[in-house]
């Protein structure tokens, strides 16, 4: 049945197109380029202006910023991927001092017996492949090692991302990472916490994504 | 139609389109402009055959007999002068449909030639007479309103406005929702008599709240909408035509 | 509710303007949505090089429409994601279905798509006994109360925030009358989160289809739609034909003046790109994935050089913020799925002129939409085309319904109209005639109307050919 109803629809579509039209060679028009410190004040003052927390910084102490981040608020699990350049950082930064922080726990098994632990989790870390300095976002891309549901499900999710890979617009990052060879499952923008003003256009947050953002960026 | 329009140099003869409603409600504005054309020195012509620009069927589903009285006006109008309309909505009728009309036509390269050579006055006033204004007349606070053609198919909002602020005693206190629609839309105001009447309710309310007595306008269609709505509302809301609020504050 | 036999525009336009708080409500969000869309758009310049970059987009994607279906039906296939053809919108509902069926499945968990508006979805399912259940919060809260949505964007934008209290606290179990937005967000939050933790089988729209790659692309500020197409274990996206682009990298124009036109946003909280379902060593995501792609009307539309511009639409919901007429009445006076200019558009096509091509009469064509539109629509001149159409019985006119409207009267006022505008003898009689009897004109058929609103107009006593003939202006 629906073989028949895509060859009628077809066929209505290939008698109405008509005429090739032209258009530019590149749909990416050229935008401001930003340098490395104006992209990290862009990302964070962008982001920071919907309610995302931003913290800038270095490379070699930011375990220690996530255990303060987190030290601030009362939870009880983090959930994480050891498989990740984040994971023996954090185990060993919580070997060393776990007072006052949540409990490190990984996403076990598939979402299908992890949900209600999963439901329950306090908050969650994550890589990013990127990050663009002209809208203001953190780019994900779940894998098998860092599931999707980690960056929505929990009411925190904290996502770490290298300067390096701050690029000035979407179009660039799509064309130096060359997306349309090899996109993933699923492929995110985030900006911020989530958020609503369906309700007399008054703004509020933490609907049902996560409540809070946190972005650490490492210089 | 937002492109920058390239303006002519000052020409020795004009056109004057009256349009329908100057004629048959405001004869005095039309006079106006063409009084206002002549002392600045241009022979000014008035076709006797001329009628109206078509809009009112073009709007309202009928392109057919919109197109014959088109055509009619692009013979009547067969020199190559300018042609100056004291309306924004039958300039732009004029300059951004016609072309449209006559598309595929005998006369699509005549319609365009024709589009081409429509003037609404004020911008004609400002960009080809370069008209320099003395008031005469005692302090003033007015209101303009824009029709929507005015606004949006001829662009011309600030070559009005800067006409009236040439005006040294007069005040020009904008509507705080300057670009809303007032409403009358041609036979959307009897289709629609009631989301007409909503509509310019707004629009006098913004222009009594501007405290000026009077508001002007470069087109007679919406100000017989407005004043006579409010004249309805038994509200004291005045209006006048451009060109004839400029040639009483400066003719001596 | 949203019958066709029950559209009574007249009807529905006294109520409309008869509210009084539905037009302060309305009035507030439009002024509001269009200040915001100004400030996100500082840029003028770039404004407008974006506007006709995705018109040209648009456009060419229209033009080569066969070529880039199959390629995304193929890279979908490729990539696991299963794709379905619906001719009519009851077809599509009953591949909705079907896929429910095949999963045992009661409850349907909706993330917001004006496409399953458009399908009558909910009702659909709930004739069946199958409950649909709206994430979205402004569907959520029209949901409760029975009604359609009033906006495409906003869809409870005709709501005050009491009447929301006096829903949530009557209709969700456990709900205190609290009127703090928080609050309310709040209890929407664990109602929702419950259904989502329980969810089988989700729904949703999609903003762009991108062939290169066969992704789904979808924005959303809530999370309810990442809730909906990553939690359950069946996702299904449905979409109009005219949503597919050709490239990726069209994709950040697009998004750039979807976002920023129709909620003043740089961007959304969330862009979620959709390629395929859970792949082998993922632990989470939709097993399935299914893309219903729908035509209902729309390749009609497209054969058609002018009306085809009509499927450039983004529903970005911003002509309707600009529209003083929507901003009086709100969207449930137009009596269709897609009010405003789009609407009164889009709908005739769809449902035909005699059903819908009342729509398109209430307009004043000012243009304030045209002047907006991410994808220059010529929207008025669209307009003027159904006028056109209503009128026309012959093969000129392609619409459905088309010549609905034909009647002797006025094709004789017209006709003598034009008589009058193209006889200069006959038109100076009229304007002597108005001159000296104008006034005594009977308050009857156009007249009855206009003073309704407004004083007669006083007819000059001399037109301005003759006052012109009189001082003698110069010949030619």
């Amino acid at each position: 049945m629906s073989s028949a109803a895509r060859d009628r629809i077809m066929s209505n579509i290939r008698a109405a197109a008509g005429d090739n039209v032209e258009v530019p060679a590149t749909a990416c028009l050229p935008i401001a380029t930003y340098g490395p410190q104006e992209k990290i004040d862009r990302l964070k003052s962008l982001m920071e202006a919907v309610k995302t927390e931003v913290h800038v910084v270095s490379k070699k102490d930011w375990p220690t910023a996530v255990k303060s981040v987190l030290r601030r608020r009362k939870l009880k699990t983090l959930l994480y991927a050891p498989e990740t350049a984040l994971g023996p950082e954090l185990e060993m930064a919580w070997q060393n001092d776990s007072e006052g922080l949540p409990e490190l726990i990984i996403y076990e098994g598939d979402i299908e017996s992890f949900k209600e632990t999963l439901f329950q989790t306090d908050a969650a870390i994550t890589t990013t492949v990127g990050a663009i300095a002209e809208t203001g976002v953190v780019v994900l891309w779940p894998d098998s090692t860092e599931p999707r549901t980690m960056s929505l499900v929990p009411s925190v999710h904290i996502a770490v991302v290298d300067s390096a890979t701050i690029y000035n617009s979407f179009c660039e990052i799509i064309q130096r990472q060359s997306w349309p060879e090899k996109m993933p499952t699923n492929a995110i923008l985030i900006s911020g916490p989530s958020k609503t003003a369906d309700i007399e256009m008054t703004l509020a947050f933490g609907v049902h994504g996560p409540k809070e953002l946190i972005v650490l960026i490492l210089k | 139609m937002q492109e920058k329009r390239q303006y002519p140099p000052k020409p020795q003869k004009v056109y004057v389109f009256g349009t329908c409603v100057i004629d048959l409600i405001y004869p005095d504005a039309g006079m106006a402009a063409i009084q206002l054309l002549e002392r600045e020195g241009l022979d000014v012509i008035f076709p006797q055959e001329q009628s109206c620009c078509g809009q009112p069927a073009f709007n309202s589903g009928f392109p057919d007999e919109a197109r014959q009285v088109a055509r009619e006006q692009i013979r009547v109008f067969k020199q190559d002068y300018p042609i100056v309309v004291p309306s924004g909505s039958c300039a732009g009728m004029m300059r951004c449909h016609y072309p449209e009309l006559f598309e595929g036509t005998e006369l699509q390269a005549a319609a365009k030639k024709f589009a081409g050579r429509v003037f609404e006055l004020t911008e004609f006033l400002t960009h080809v007479l370069k008209v320099r204004l003395e008031d005469l007349g005692a302090p003033l606070q007015v209101t303009w309103h824009s029709s929507c053609h005015a606004l949006r198919e001829m662009g011309v909002i600030e070559d009005s406005k800067s006409l009236l602020r040439q005006l040294k005693n007069v005040e020009l206190v904008e509507l705080q929702s300057e670009k809303e629609c007032c409403g009358f839309g041609g036979t959307f105001s009897v289709k629609h008599p009631e989301i007409s009447g909503s509509m310019v309710r707004d629009k006098i309310d913004d222009i009594q709240a501007t405290g000026a007595p009077v508001v002007i306008s470069g087109d007679c269609a919406c100000l017989l909408h407005i004043t006579g709505a409010a004249e309805n509302l038994k509200l004291p809301v005045k209006g006048r035509h451009i060109a004839e609020f400029i040639w009483e504050r400066t003719h001596a | 509710m949203l019958e066709p036999t029950a559209f009574n525009f007249k009807k529905n336009i006294s109520k409309a303007l008869g509210d009084r708080q539905l037009r302060a409500n309305l009035k507030s969000a439009m002024d509001g949505l269009k200040t915001k869309r100004l400030n996100v758009f500082a840029d003028d310049d770039e404004l407008q090089q974006l506007r006709i970059l995705c018109n040209a987009i648009k456009k060419r994607a229209l033009s080569r429409l066969p070529q880039l279906l199959e390629q995304l039906e193929e890279k979908c296939v490729q990539n696991g994601i299963q794709v379905h053809w619906a001719e009519t919108t009851d077809a599509a509902c009953r591949i909705v279905l079907d896929i429910m069926k095949q999963h045992g499945a009661s409850r349907l968990l909706k993330g917001k798509s004006m496409v399953s508006e458009e399908m009558h979805l909910n009702q659909y399912l709930q004739k069946i006994g199958i409950e649909a259940i709206e994430t979205d919060l402004g569907e959520f809260i029209i949901q409760l109360d029975g009604e359609p949505p009033s906006h495409i964007i906003v869809p409870a934008v005709h709501k005050n925030k009491d009447q929301i209290a006096k829903t949530f606290h009557e209709k969700i179990p456990g709900a205190p009358y609290t009127e703090v937005v928080e609050e309310l967000n709040s209890i929407a939050r664990k109602n929702l989160r419950q259904k989502f933790f329980e969810g089988q089988i989700g729904l949703s729209g999609v903003n762009f289809a991108v062939a290169e790659t066969g992704t789904l692309c979808l924005v959303e500020n809530e999370g309810n739609g990442r809730m909906c197409t990553t939690v359950p274990s069946v996702h299904v996206a449905v979409m109009g034909i005219e949503k597919v682009v050709e490239r990726m990298e069209e994709v950040p124009p697009l998004l750039r003046l979807l976002t920023g036109s129709a909620t003043g946003q740089l961007i959304t909280t969330y862009v979620n790109m959709i390629t395929s379902p859970r792949k082998p060593g993922e632990k989470d995501g939709p097993k399935e994935v299914h893309l219903v792609l729908l035509d209902n009307g729309r390749s009609k539309i497209l054969a058609d050089a002018e009306l085809r511009q009509t499927l450039y639409c983004i529903r970005c919901g911003t002509c309707l913020n600009h529209c003083p007429v929507y901003t009086r009445l709100g969207g449930h006076a137009y009596g269709f799925v897609y009010p405003g200019p789009i609407g009164e558009i889009l709908t005739p096509q769809i449902e035909g002129l005699d059903v819908a091509g009342e729509l398109a009469t209430a307009s004043t064509l000012c243009n304030a939409c045209e002047e907006v539109c991410p994808v220059m629509i010529p929207i008025p001149r669209l307009i003027r085309r159904m006028r056109t159409e209503s009128y026309a019985k012959d093969s000129s006119a392609t619409v459905k319904g088309h010549g609905y409207k034909t009647n002797f009267l006025e094709s004789t006022v017209w006709k003598l109209w034009a008589k009058m505008n193209t006889s200069p003898w006959l038109n100076s009689l009229n304007s002597k005639m108005l001159g000296l009897l104008g006034g005594l004109l009977p308050k009857a058929g156009p007249l009855k109307a206009w003073t309704s609103v407004r004083s007669k107009p006083k007819f000059a006593a001399k037109s301005l050919h003759q006052r012109v003939k009189e001082r003698g202006v110069n010949r030619e």
